[in-house]
C-alpha cells in the first residue's frame, strides 16, 4: 500500500511542472513499492485529482499537459515492468478528427500511457481515414479527440460507419465539455470531460466485458 | 430612460457602467456572412467587399449593436507566412506551425502591416464599414494577444514546453508578437475600428496558472494595451476569468469576454464598476437550442449581469458556430429587445 502522504508532494511537484523533481521522486519509489502500486495508487489517483482540479477551475490546462507528460515519462522509463500490465487489453487507439490542434489528444495519450495502458496514436485523420483504420486494425476501443464543433459533429459519420463493427467509441474535447449532450447526439458510447476520465471509461468498459 | 439610443451610445453608456436604453448585444458573427451571401467560407474571405456586405446584412437581420471585422484566427499566422486551411462548415484553421523548432524564434520578425495583403483586406473592410455607419455603430476590430498567438505559430504543446523550459526564447517571441500586435491594432483603429477585441485565451486560468500568467501574458498585456491607441476588451474565448479579474483591470482593458463555465452573477460582482462584461451565451449548445431555450438563456444572462450597465450580451467564445440556425439568432435578438429594456423588469 502506498502511504497517503506521498500523494500530496507528488501532486505539488506535478502542478509546479518540475520534471526533474518528479523523476527524482519516482526513482525513490523503485526501492519502496512495486510498479503496479506506483501507477495504481500514486500516478493514476494524482492525475485524476489534477483532472478534477481542471474541471473545477483550480488547475490550468498547461499543468494538466505537463503532469501527463511527466507521468508518461515516469511510467515508460522508470517503471518498465508495467508494460506487461495490460497485455490482455483489447486493441485501442486515439485519433484527432479533422482538427489541427492536438493538445487534448496528446494529454489523453500520455495519461493512458502513464496509467499503464498501451494504445496506438493515429494522429490527425479525416472521417474516412479513421473508419478505414479502425476496421483494418480490428480495434475494440477508439478514442476521438476534437477541438472544434464541426469536427465533433463529424463523429456522427464515424459512428454511423462503425455501426456493427463492435467498436466502443469514446469522445472528448472542448465541444463536449460545453455541451454535455453532444456525445449522444454524435452516436458515441461515452464521453470524457478530463484526460483521466479516459482511464475510468476504459476500465469500466474492460470490466463490463470481462 | 425611454429615448432610443444609437448602438454607439448604448455601448458607450454601458462601458461607462451606466444603464443605457437597453442591454446592448453583440452577435459576433464572422463566417455567417458567407451564408448571407451564398458563398463558400473561403470565397467569402477572399474579398473585403464580401465582409462589408455580410456584416451589413447580418446587422440588418439581427439588429445587434456592433459590426465585427474579425475574419478568422489564422489570419495573423498567415501574415507571418503561415498557412490557412479552410473548411466547408467551420472557421478556418491554421496549418503547419511556422516555428518548427524553438530556435526558429531567433529569426522571427514581425510582418509589416502595410505590406501584408491579408491584413490590408481587413483594413479595407474596416474603412468601408466606417464609411457606411460613421459613428452610429461600433466597429470591433480584433487582434490575437502576443501571449496567445504562439499556439498557432508553433503548436499548443510546443508552446507550453517553451513557457516552462526556455524562458529566454519565450521573451523574444513575445517581444516580436507585441510589436506586431500594437501595429496591427493601431492600423485597425486608424482605419475606423472603434475598439479592439484582444483575444487572449491563454491568459485564462483555464489554460495558464495565474503565477505563470503574471510573469508572461500579464506583463505583455500591460505593455501592449498601453500602446494601443483606443479602447480594448480582453476576450478569454470560452475560458474562465474570475481568478484574474483584478489583474485584467490592471492591464488597462475596459471589458472582459467571459465563459459560460462561470456564473455571471459572480463575474458581475467581481467586475462591478471596474470592468464591463461581454458574454456568456453557450455557442456550442446554441446549435440545438429551441427558440424558447434561447429566450430563457437571454433572460437569465440579463437578470444576472444587466443591472447597472457594464454588460454586453454576447456568446462566450467570440464567434458563433456556423451550425447555429438563423431562427435561434433571431430569437436571441427578439429576447434582448423584449427583456433587455432598462429599467430591467426581472433582475
Amino acid at each position: 500500500m502506498v502511504p497517503q502522504q506521498q500523494k500530496a508532494p507528488f501532486k505539488d511537484i506535478l502542478l509546479a511542472c518540475d520534471r526533474l523533481a518528479a523523476l527524482n521522486l519516482a526513482k525513490q519509489w523503485q526501492d519502496t513499492m512495486t510498479p503496479t502500486a506506483a501507477i495504481d495508487q500514486l500516478i493514476v489517483p494524482v492525475l485524476e485529482d489534477i483532472g478534477q482540479g481542471w474541471e473545477q477551475g483550480s488547475v490550468a490546462l498547461s499543468q494538466v499537459y505537463m503532469a501527463s507528460r511527466i507521468c508518461e515519462e515516469i511510467t515508460t522509463q522508470l517503471l518498465p515492468a508495467l508494460s506487461r500490465k495490460n497485455t490482455k487489453q483489447p486493441a485501442m487507439a486515439i485519433a484527432l478528427l479533422n482538427d489541427y490542434h492536438s493538445l487534448g489528444k496528446t494529454i489523453v495519450y500520455s495519461t493512458l500511457l502513464a496509467s499503464g495502458h498501451t494504445l496506438k496514436d493515429y494522429g490527425r485523420m479525416s472521417t474516412a481515414e479513421l473508419v478505414q483504420r479502425v476496421i483494418a486494425d480490428k480495434l475494440k476501443i477508439i478514442l476521438i479527440s476534437t477541438l472544434m464543433l464541426p469536427s465533433a459533429l463529424h463523429i456522427a459519420e464515424v459512428s454511423k460507419q462503425l455501426k456493427g463493427h463492435d467498436v466502443h467509441i469514446i469522445v472528448g474535447g472542448a465541444p463536449f465539455r460545453f455541451d454535455p449532450t453532444l456525445w449522444q447526439q454524435v452516436g458515441a458510447h461515452a464521453m470524457g470531460r478530463t484526460a483521466s476520465d479516459a482511464i475510468t471509461l476504459i476500465n469500466e468498459f474492460l470490466g463490463a466485458k470481462s | 430612460m425611454t429615448t432610443a439610443m444609437t448602438s454607439m451610445q448604448r455601448v458607450l453608456t454601458t462601458l461607462g457602467h451606466q444603464e443605457p436604453d437597453r442591454v446592448p448585444f453583440f452577435l459576433l458573427l464572422s463566417i455567417h456572412g458567407a451564408k448571407e451571401l451564398g458563398l463558400s467560407i473561403e470565397d467569402y474571405f477572399s474579398k473585403a467587399e464580401n465582409i462589408v456586405q455580410g456584416q451589413l446584412r447580418l446587422r440588418a437581420k439581427y439588429n445587434d449593436d456592433c459590426l465585427y471585422t474579425f475574419f478568422h484566427a489564422p489570419l495573423e499566422v498567415e501574415a507571418f507566412g503561415g498557412e490557412v486551411i479552410f473548411s466547408a462548415d467551420g472557421p478556418p484553421n491554421s496549418g503547419r506551425p511556422i516555428i518548427t523548432t524553438p530556435t526558429d524564434i531567433h529569426d522571427l520578425t514581425a510582418p509589416k502591416v502595410e505590406k501584408t495583403r491579408c491584413l490590408q483586406k481587413v483594413l479595407q473592410a474596416t474603412r468601408q464599414l466606417k464609411a457606411e455607419v460613421d459613428d452610429e455603430v461600433p466597429i470591433i476590430g480584433v487582434v490575437m494577444s502576443p501571449f496567445s498567438l504562439p499556439v498557432m505559430q508553433m503548436g499548443f504543446a510546443s508552446y507550453i514546453d517553451l513557457q516552462y523550459e526556455q524562458p529566454d526564447l519565450l521573451e523574444k517571441l513575445l517581444q516580436v508578437n507585441m510589436q506586431f500586435c500594437i501595429d496591427w491594432a493601431n492600423a485597425q483603429l486608424s482605419a475606423g475600428a472603434t475598439a479592439i477585441c484582444y483575444f487572449d485565451p491563454l491568459a485564462s486560468p483555464t489554460i495558464t496558472p495565474r503565477e505563470m500568467y503574471l510573469k508572461t501574458g500579464f506583463m505583455t498585456a500591460c505593455q501592449t494595451l498601453a500602446k494601443i491607441n483606443g479602447p480594448t476588451a480582453t476576450h478569454m474565448a470560452s475560458g474562465r476569468c474570475l481568478a484574474i479579474v483584478d489583474d485584467l483591470v490592471s492591464t488597462g482593458t475596459a471589458a472582459v469576454g467571459t465563459s459560460v463555465l462561470e456564473d455571471l452573477t459572480e463575474v458581475k460582482s467581481a467586475c462591478a464598476g471596474k470592468l464591463s462584461i461581454l458574454g456568456n451565451l453557450n455557442g456550442v449548445e446554441m446549435q440545438h437550442w429551441s427558440e424558447e431555450q434561447a429566450e430563457l438563456a437571454v433572460k437569465e444572462a440579463i437578470s444576472k449581469a444587466g443591472k447597472g450597465g457594464g454588460f454586453i450580451l454576447s456568446d462566450n467564445h467570440g464567434e458563433i458556430p456556423w451550425q447555429v440556425p438563423d431562427n435561434i439568432l433571431l430569437a436571441i435578438s427578439t429576447a434582448v429587445h423584449q427583456w433587455g429594456r432598462y429599467p430591467l423588469r426581472h433582475s
